[in-house]
Formats: structure tokens, C-alpha cells, sequence
């Protein structure tokens, strides 16, 4: 390792490891992705109707709640880093710094606010 | 070449329309019976199926998902390195479309045919809500 140009500071010491760790993560999530959006289409399609006192039922059992939150988890993680990357395709000056804060803070509140929707079905269970 | 923009299409649509429809409906459904109504009423005829808006959220969000989910189980594959011979390659292409629609074909047949089958809410499990 030297300590003259760039390349030669950096060049022995491997990638930053951040770009592989993106890459597995958003696989990693579209597994899950995928085994728990089809569990979701399953569940809500074998429902007997969409009305309130049915779905308000089937989500304050564990059985649902659960998987939901890990779906918001799972499923908000890999658009989150999905979209990065298509942000980072198209944008190519300051916009992009402002998008990629935009994007974080989204992710990060809608899946706080679909999180505390979830429990609140939950922890509300019997009351209709 | 056609089904990698549909992937990013796809997801993008999926993160956005699809997450909006998605956190609207949780919120309702969090915020109680009175709120749940209003949102279903937005979407839904007052037999509880679709309405114009409805079918085309409804269809719209589940072939994108089908098509995402089997271009992204093609991402799987060429990640491992197989089918990257031109033949394979475009018939896997044709194929994920092929399957995505027969896919939602398939949901939509059986949720419209479970709907004509329950006919009147007659045999709603619960007491039956009056708008
Ligand atoms: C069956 C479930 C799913 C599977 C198997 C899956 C698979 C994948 C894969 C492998 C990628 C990476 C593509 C690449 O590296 O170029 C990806 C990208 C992406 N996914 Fe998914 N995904 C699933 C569900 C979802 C859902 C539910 C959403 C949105 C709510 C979503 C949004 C995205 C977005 C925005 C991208 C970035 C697209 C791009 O870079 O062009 N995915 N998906
Ligand atoms: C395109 C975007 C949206 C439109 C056009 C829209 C429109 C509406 C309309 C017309 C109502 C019925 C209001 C009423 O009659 O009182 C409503 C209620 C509601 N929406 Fe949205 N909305 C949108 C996005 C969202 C999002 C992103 C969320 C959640 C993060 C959301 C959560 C709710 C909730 C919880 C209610 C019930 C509120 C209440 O009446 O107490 N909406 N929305």
C-alpha cells in the first residue's frame, strides 16, 4: 500500500464492500419478497370479502400480523434500494443528494407508519 | 432487452402506486370501521366487487407484481450464469410476460368467479354491514 496517488492508496485494500452488500441485500430481500407478497395475495384472496369486520379480524391474529410486518420490513428495504439505484442511473448532479434524502426519509416513514397501523389492528383486536 | 425495463417499470410502479394504495388501505383499516368503509367505497361497487377504479389499481398492481416476480426469479437465474445463450435468453424473456398474465388471468378468474358463486351476501360469516 503507498501513499502517493490515489490508486495507490486504495489499489491491495479490496472494495469498500458496500457495493456487494447492496447487491446481496436486494436479493436477499426479493426472496422474502417473493414468499411473502404470494402469502399475502393467498391470504387476502381466500378472505370471504374485503369488509371491515373480516380483515380487521384476520389482522389482529399473529398469524398475520407478524408476516405483515416482516413483509413492510422485507418489502420496504428492497424498493428502498431499488429505487436508489434507478435514481442513480438518471440522476447525475445535486438532485440526486435531495432524491436519495427524499427517498430515505419516505421509506423510513411510511414503514414506521405501516408498522404502527399493523399493531394498532393487532393490539385493538377484539374491539370492532 | 424489453423485459429489463419492465423490471424497473414494474418495481418502480409497485413502490410507488402500489405503496400509497397499500398504506391508505392499512391506515383506514387502523383508523376503524367508519374510515375503512370510506376507502373501500372509493374502490368498490356496493356488492363489495370492483369498480373502474378498482379493476385497474386491482388488475394493474397484480400483473405488475406477477411480471416483477418473474423477471426478478430471471434475475435469479442469469445471476448464476445460466441461460445467456440467445435463444434461451429470449424465449425466458417471452415467457415471464406469458406467465404474468396468465397469472393475473388466473387471480381475477377466481376471485370474479368466488363473487358470482357467493352471490347475495347470504352466507356472509359475519352480520352484514348497511352502507
Ligand atoms: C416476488 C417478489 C420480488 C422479487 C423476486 C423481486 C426481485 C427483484 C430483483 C432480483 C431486483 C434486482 C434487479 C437488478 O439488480 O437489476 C429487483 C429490483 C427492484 N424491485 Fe423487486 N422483487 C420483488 C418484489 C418487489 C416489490 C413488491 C417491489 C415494490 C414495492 C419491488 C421493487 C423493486 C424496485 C423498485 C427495483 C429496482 C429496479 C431497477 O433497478 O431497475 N420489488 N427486484
Ligand atoms: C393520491 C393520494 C391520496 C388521495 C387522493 C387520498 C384521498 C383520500 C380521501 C378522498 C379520503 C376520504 C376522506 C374523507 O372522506 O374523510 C381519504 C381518507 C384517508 N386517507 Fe387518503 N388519500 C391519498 C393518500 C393517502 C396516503 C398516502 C395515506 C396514508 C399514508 C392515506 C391515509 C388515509 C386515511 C388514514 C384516511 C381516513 C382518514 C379519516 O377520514 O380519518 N391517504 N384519503
Amino acid at each position: 500500500m503507498g501513499n502517493g496517488t490515489h490508486i495507490g492508496r486504495v489499489r491491495g485494500l479490496g472494495a469498500a464492500h458496500e457495493g456487494a452488500h447492496h447487491w446481496v441485500t436486494q436479493r436477499l430481500t426479493a426472496g422474502s419478497n417473493l414468499l411473502l407478497m404470494l402469502w399475502l395475495i393467498v391470504s387476502l384472496v381466500r378472505l370471504p370479502e374485503l369488509s371491515y369486520g373480516v380483515v380487521q379480524s384476520w389482522l389482529s391474529s399473529p398469524w398475520a400480523a407478524v408476516p405483515m410486518i416482516l413483509l413492510v420490513i422485507s418489502v420496504f428495504n428492497h424498493f428502498r434500494l431499488g429505487l436508489q439505484v434507478v435514481i442513480e442511473d438518471y440522476q447525475h448532479d445535486e438532485t440526486r443528494i435531495v432524491l436519495m434524502s427524499l427517498l430515505n426519509y419516505f421509506t423510513i416513514a411510511a414503514g414506521t407508519f405501516a408498522i404502527f397501523s399493523i399493531l394498532k389492528v393487532a393490539f385493538t383486536g377484539a374491539a370492532a | 432487452m424489453t423485459v429489463s425495463i419492465l423490471h424497473r417499470v414494474t418495481g418502480s410502479g409497485m413502490a410507488t402506486v402500489g405503496v400509497i394504495v397499500f398504506l391508505w388501505w392499512l391506515g383506514a383499516l387502523a383508523a376503524g370501521e367508519r374510515d375503512y368503509a370510506r376507502f373501500m367505497d372509493l374502490l368498490t361497487v356496493k356488492s363489495g366487487a370492483p369498480n373502474i377504479a378498482g379493476y385497474i389499481l386491482g388488475i394493474g398492481l397484480t400483473l405488475s407484481f406477477f411480471q416483477h416476480m418473474m423477471t426478478g426469479i430471471r434475475h435469479f437465474v442469469m445471476d448464476a450464469g445460466a441461460a445467456f445463450e440467445l435463444k434461451a435468453n429470449k424465449s425466458f424473456a417471452v415467457l415471464t410476460v406469458v406467465v404474468s398474465v396468465l397469472l393475473t388471468a388466473a387471480l381475477w378468474g377466481y376471485i370474479t368467479y368466488d363473487q358470482l358463486k357467493a352471490a347475495p351476501a347470504g352466507n356472509a360469516p359475519i352480520a352484514v354491514e348497511t352502507k
